[in-house]
């Protein structure tokens, strides 16, 4: 059989210890990036985004039809671990000293090319398919129909903590003073529904980590964010089949190796 | 068929002379042990009491990622026993094995005592238990396997409890239909309970269809032990020599135990295999922490050495007729098992739901160790149990049963007056020569 133009078998080997270092420093990158060891947690590579994540098929519109559509995207190294958010949140919504709502975690690779640690934001993915709110005996946490926004009826809450368990985000705490377990509602008593258009955590972050917005707002930023195929884009812990509504993701060209 | 409705028409009046007499007979020793069980009991109450007025948080040692402590798996323990005793008596007065039916009595008697110590303990856990009366009702979630688990065991304990009263008064075929009934609900009931772990995604340790089966094997097994520990007691409480009929279920029952010990270890071989293999994550740093780990001790001597293997030498060895190693053996299975549920809770919830992304914060395994409220409350869950135990014996008298009816019995007995119950589909070929 004659063999194509483009059969690498009839290419000479130049040898990979020819290759520059700057070149292959960008096929790692562009590996990594793809592949998502930077990420952790399990990763979709960038062209199964859509179908994974399930932000923009037509079946994701119909199954979970709601105007607004609320959700977030983290760019995960542009958190500098400031924590105006947690600060900003605690205010905002009142949430205890011994609880949070939202936080930080720290992954350090000290054998890592260029950064050693990075960090990664957490708080309620508020899913499509929560697991919290089938758990609930009572009702008392359950999905908004109209936001999709994973909320609290306070007084309904027994206190059995099984959705603390259910909860595949460690999203959930016992709050001591509303006798209720209580979670990010992303501030929509505190703010949305006064017509703020932002969380207090999105507001209060310097660095634009934080992307607060309408998913079923085609304009949004959020929107574009989420579809796009030039960046990877994951959910922490897919594997729990809760379908996310926070999505993360890196400005993986702004990253550069001295 | 049994026929003793007449024969047991009590005034109430004859009531309290003798509830009174019973009672007086008991000995200096049997009021001391019944003081001390309601005096652990009470405090267990108090303190859970204070913990629920002043705030779990500053006494118990749950946290937010380990929510669940002792407490809850002291809940198993008790419900899964309730569900075993109603399990394996069912099988002689409902379902008609004649060696079984001596046991039927105190069993069902037990199986109250045992789920009432349950809701005792899982009350002092809940953080707004009053609040479950009333949503429960108002706001089901038919979603939820607590919603189905609590509804059930209300049902359950209804049916355990008319069926008490229907032996007491001798009315055996509503107490078959009770007995019946309630064994469905028990199975339904801990199966769910089952499904509350199992039914977690994202908690590898528990997900999976193996909860829901696994406790209702283990509710034999642990209903076998405790009907073995309690009968040998019983007739110490009474000062009466144990009658061949009695020796004879507790021969069957201790067979029984083998089998079922048999299945629990396979069971757990697999359980144990499945978590290793292909070191699926979260699973495995469960069960490595089990199997080496921090919880090596609990596993290899409470769950395997006293839960298992020990309980089974035991039993094969008395051969059915010696008793007090069939005793010993039971003491241990209950102290393996009540580890086992220990285990069971805690370990689901030890590997950090964010283990895996490598995070500094949830590198390592989770820890929980019992505070002084949860054990003492702990306690006192067993101390109402052995209350309840002590007080039934004497104002029960023992428990004494008389042959009665079985659902096979009331069947036939239907089906003399009225005509076939079950009408086979394939009667209507009955004559046809193949």
């Amino acid at each position: 059989m004659k063999p194509t133009k483009h059969d690498l078998s009839m290419k000479n080997n130049e040898g990979t210890e020819n290759v520059p270092m700057a070149e292959r420093r960008h096929f790692l990158k562009m590996g990594l990036a793809i592949t998502g060891i930077f990420a952790g947690g399990t990763i979709f590579s960038a062209l199964s985004v859509i179908d994974k994540v399930f932000a923009s098929t037509d079946e994701f519109t119909d199954k979970y039809p709601y105007k607004p559509h609320y959700g977030m995207m983290l760019f995960q190294n542009r958190c500098i671990d400031c924590e105006r958010c947690i600060a900003a949140c605690g205010e905002t919504n009142h949430v205890p000293q011994e609880g949070y709502r939202t936080r930080i975690l720290m992954r350090e690779m000290p054998d890592a090319v260029g950064l050693k640690r990075e960090f990664i934001p957490v708080l309620c993915n508020h899913c499509n398919v929560p697991q919290c709110t089938r758990v609930c005996p009572t009702k008392a946490t359950y999905k908004n129909p109209e936001n999709g926004i994973v909320m609290m009826n306070t007084s309904k809450c027994i206190g059995c903590l099984t959705c603390q368990l259910g909860c595949p985000y460690n999203a959930r705490y016992f709050n001591e003073e509303k006798h209720a377990v209580d979670k990010c509602n992303f501030c929509f008593d505190t703010r949305l529904s006064l017509g703020e258009k932002l969380t207090a955590c999105a507001a209060a972050c310097p660095t634009g980590c934080r992307v607060f917005g309408d998913l079923s707002d085609k304009t949004s930023d959020l929107y574009k964010a989420v579809h796009q195929l030039e960046r990877p884009i994951w959910v922490l812990r897919p594997e729990a089949g809760t379908r996310p509504n926070v999505f993360y993701s890196k400005d993986v060209t702004a990253v550069t190796f001295k | 068929m049994a026929n003793g409705a007449e024969t047991s028409v009590l005034a109430l009046t004859d009531l309290y002379p003798m509830v009174t007499t019973r009672l007086r007979s008991a000995t200096l020793g049997f009021y001391t042990l019944l003081l001390s069980c309601g005096v652990l009991f009470l405090v267990a109450a108090g303190l859970g009491i204070h913990a629920m007025v002043a705030g779990h948080d500053k006494f118990y040692n749950v946290y937010r990622e380990v929510p669940w402590g002792i407490l809850i798996s002291t809940y198993v323990f008790f419900v899964v026993t309730s569900t075993g005793l109603c399990l394996v008596s069912s099988i002689g007065h409902v379902f008609g094995n004649r060696d079984f039916m001596p046991i039927a009595k105190r069993s069902v008697f037990l199986s109250i005592a045992t789920i009432l110590s349950g809701f005792f303990v899982i009350a002092f856990e809940i953080k707004i238990p009053w609040r479950m009366a009333i949503y429960n009702i108002i706001s089901p979630n038919l979603t939820s396997n607590i919603w189905w688990m609590g509804t059930l065991y209300g049902i359950y304990l209804v049916f355990m409890f008319a069926e008490y009263v229907f032996l007491l008064m001798d009315k055996h075929k509503p107490a078959v239909f009770c007995g019946f009934s309630g064994s469905v609900a028990g199975i339904a009931a801990h199966s769910n309970l089952g499904a509350v772990f199992g039914l977690l995604m994202g908690r590898e340790f528990w997900h999976g269809p193996y909860m829901p089966i696994y406790f209702i094997a283990s509710a034999m097994m642990t209903g076998c032990s405790v009907i073995i520990l309690f009968h040998c007691l019983g007739y110490k409480v009474n000062g009466e020599e144990m009658p061949a009929s009695m020796k004879n279920a507790l021969r069957v029952t201790a067979k029984l135990g083998v089998l079922l010990i048999s299945v629990i270890m396979f069971f757990t071989t697999w359980k144990m295999i499945t978590g290793l293999a292909g070191r699926p994550a979260g699973k495995y740093e469960a069960v490595m922490a089990l199997l080496n780990g921090p919880y090596a001790l609990n596993f290899w001597v409470f769950e395997v050495g006293l839960g298992m293997v020990f309980p089974l030498v035991m039993f094969v060895r008395s051969k059915g007729e010696n008793l007090k190693m069939m005793l010993y053996g039971a003491i241990a299975m209950i102290v393996g098992i009540f580890v086992m549920r220990y285990d069971l809770v805690v370990m689901g919830q030890l590997v950090p739901v964010f283990h895996e992304l490598g995070v500094n914060e949830y590198k390592h395994l989770l820890s929980y160790t019992p505070s002084l409220y949860e054990t003492i409350i702990t306690l006192g869950g067993f101390g109402l149990t052995a209350f309840l135990f002590l007080l039934g014996e004497k104002l029960f008298a023992g428990h004494k049963v008389e042959e009665h009816t079985t659902i096979h019995e009331s069947i036939d007995a239907h089906e003399e007056e009225h005509g076939p119950v079950f009408q086979p589909s394939y009667a209507h070929t009955e004559d046809t020569t193949l």
